[in-house]
């Protein structure tokens, strides 16, 4: 009866914890939709608009002043997309499509979507402050814009081509534009740079924002229920869900059983239910102690602290081998020890 | 001149002859044991096994005695060798007594609920 309700919990749990793990690798993979890697990639792309704000600021001004509508007509698509999000900027529109034609028949989507985003942060405040400036040094930067793009893309290159190994170019897109949204960089209004702890506190609020699974999962511990312990009689304590706990440990209930009297100094006998009865009076939080110290001394790992470990019988000797770090000891064997004459001699046929 | 890197050095000098002490290969044979026994009612006993040889059993059981205030005896083991047995939950004292006579916590191995 009550073992079920005990039971299912930890069930429960262990199946949220194989969800967790296969979910992250299986999604990048199989799910284009899947939020988490999009934003990922996301910000990686964003890592590389900090460098290259400037630059695309002169492409801006390449972008004004020569072949506006060629790319109006080649970029048409992309317009739309700008449009959602920042409509009154014209100048950059045409600018980031300027900016694109090295890259363009290269990769795609990517490279667009890459070049929205250096729009949005550096071609707004560069553009609308240094607009002159620009345009004075556009000869020198001309050749010097073309020979910076070769750089970038290269990067750009690479980065699509890690990316597309795992998902899809269009949920990137999707993802980025829903981070976008945000808005709410504080480096939006001014001129100034952003700050590695600026973008170290975007890229987690993306993360989470993505996927709310990591911030529960990071707060995960090692639970195990309780020990129900009852009293048989006058001297004898059940302790009722030792299968369970054992269970939960993924240890023998023979080797938890012998750790626990060899610890109590006492003995006992598991009942026909599966209950371990246990000679003389125990409470439940000594009951407890002892497990404690057996999860210690034999379930967590004492590297890692991880409790996904296993333990083999070789030769005799028992060792640990961690499941999540792979280390490998012996643990000490379970030593019963002197125990001293209780009770009636006469009883005892030994002694 | 002696060059200290050319000096041969033995790594397990100071371990002793892991073979050489009674007991058998694999037992954490260094550890002193504290343990605990239930007896009738709410009486308990504390044993102490694992001292080692420089120690005077006989005379730390008499300072135990004298410092807990209980009664306790000396029992001749065949496998644990002298134990001292004490009467009532003597652990900690015990403990902290040993630690305060100089031995490292770390050999003393509490047991117990």
């Amino acid at each position: 009866m009550s073992e079920e309700p005990l039971f299912d919990p930890s069930l429960k749990k262990r199946k949220k914890k194989t969800v967790a793990f296969s979910e992250d690798p299986l999604g990048a993979e199989a799910d284009p939709t899947t939020p988490a890697p999009a934003t990922i990639d996301d910000t990686t792309t964003n890592g590389e608009a900090v460098d290259m704000g400037p630059k695309t600021a002169h492409e801006l001004m390449k972008g004004n002043e020569g072949a506006e509508d060629d790319f109006k007509a080649m970029f048409g698509d992309l317009k739309k997309k700008k449009k959602k999000k920042d409509i009154p900027m014209d100048l950059p529109e045409d600018a980031s499509g300027t900016s694109t034609p090295v890259a363009a028949p290269a990769a795609g989507d990517d490279l667009d979507f890459s070049d929205l985003k250096k729009k949005k942060k550096g071609g707004k405040k560069k553009a609308a402050l240094d607009m002159e400036a620009f345009e004075k040094e556009l000869n020198q930067s001309k050749v010097k814009g073309d020979e910076e793009e070769e750089v970038p893309d290269g990067k750009h290159l690479e980065e699509v081509d890690e990316n597309e190994l795992g998902d899809d170019p269009f949920a990137r897109g999707e993802g980025g534009a829903a981070s976008l949204d945000v808005g709410s960089e504080p480096w939006l209004g001014s001129d100034r740079d952003y700050t590695y702890a600026e973008l170290l506190h975007r890229f987690y609020g993306q993360l989470h924002a993505a996927n709310p699974a990591l911030l529960t999962s990071t707060g995960k511990r090692y639970t195990i229920a309780p020990p129900q312990v009852a009293r048989e009689g006058n001297k004898k304590t059940i302790f009722a869900n030792v299968s369970d706990i054992c269970k939960r440990m993924h240890r023998p209930p023979e080797h938890v059983i012998q750790f626990m009297f060899a610890e109590m100094g006492t003995t006992g006998s598991v009942d026909g239910s599966g209950r371990l009865v246990i000679k003389g009076r125990f409470q439940q939080k000594q009951i407890e102690h002892v497990l404690r110290r057996y999860i210690v001394e034999y379930v967590t790992c004492k590297t890692c602290k991880s409790p996904d470990t296993l333990l083999t019988k070789e030769n005799r000797i028992f060792f640990m081998s961690c499941e999540s770090c792979g280390s490998r000891r012996s643990v000490n064997p379970i030593k019963t020890g002197f125990q001293a004459q209780v009770g009636k001699r006469s009883k005892n046929k030994t002694g | 001149m002696s060059v200290q890197n050319l000096n041969t050095f033995d790594p397990f000098a100071d371990e002793g002859d892991p073979l050489g002490a009674t007991q058998d290969v694999g037992s954490q044979q260094n550890y002193i044991h504290i343990r605990i026994q239930q007896r009738n009612g709410r009486k308990t006993l504390t044993t102490l096994q694992g001292l080692p040889k420089e120690y005077d059993a006989k005379k730390l059981l008499k300072a135990f005695k004298k410092e807990f205030a209980c009664n306790g005896t000396l029992v001749d083991d065949e496998e644990a060798g002298k134990v001292i047995q004490l009467q009532g939950d003597q652990r900690l004292k015990i403990s902290n007594f040993l630690v305060e006579e100089g031995i490292s916590k770390a050999t003393i191995k509490v047991h117990g609920f």
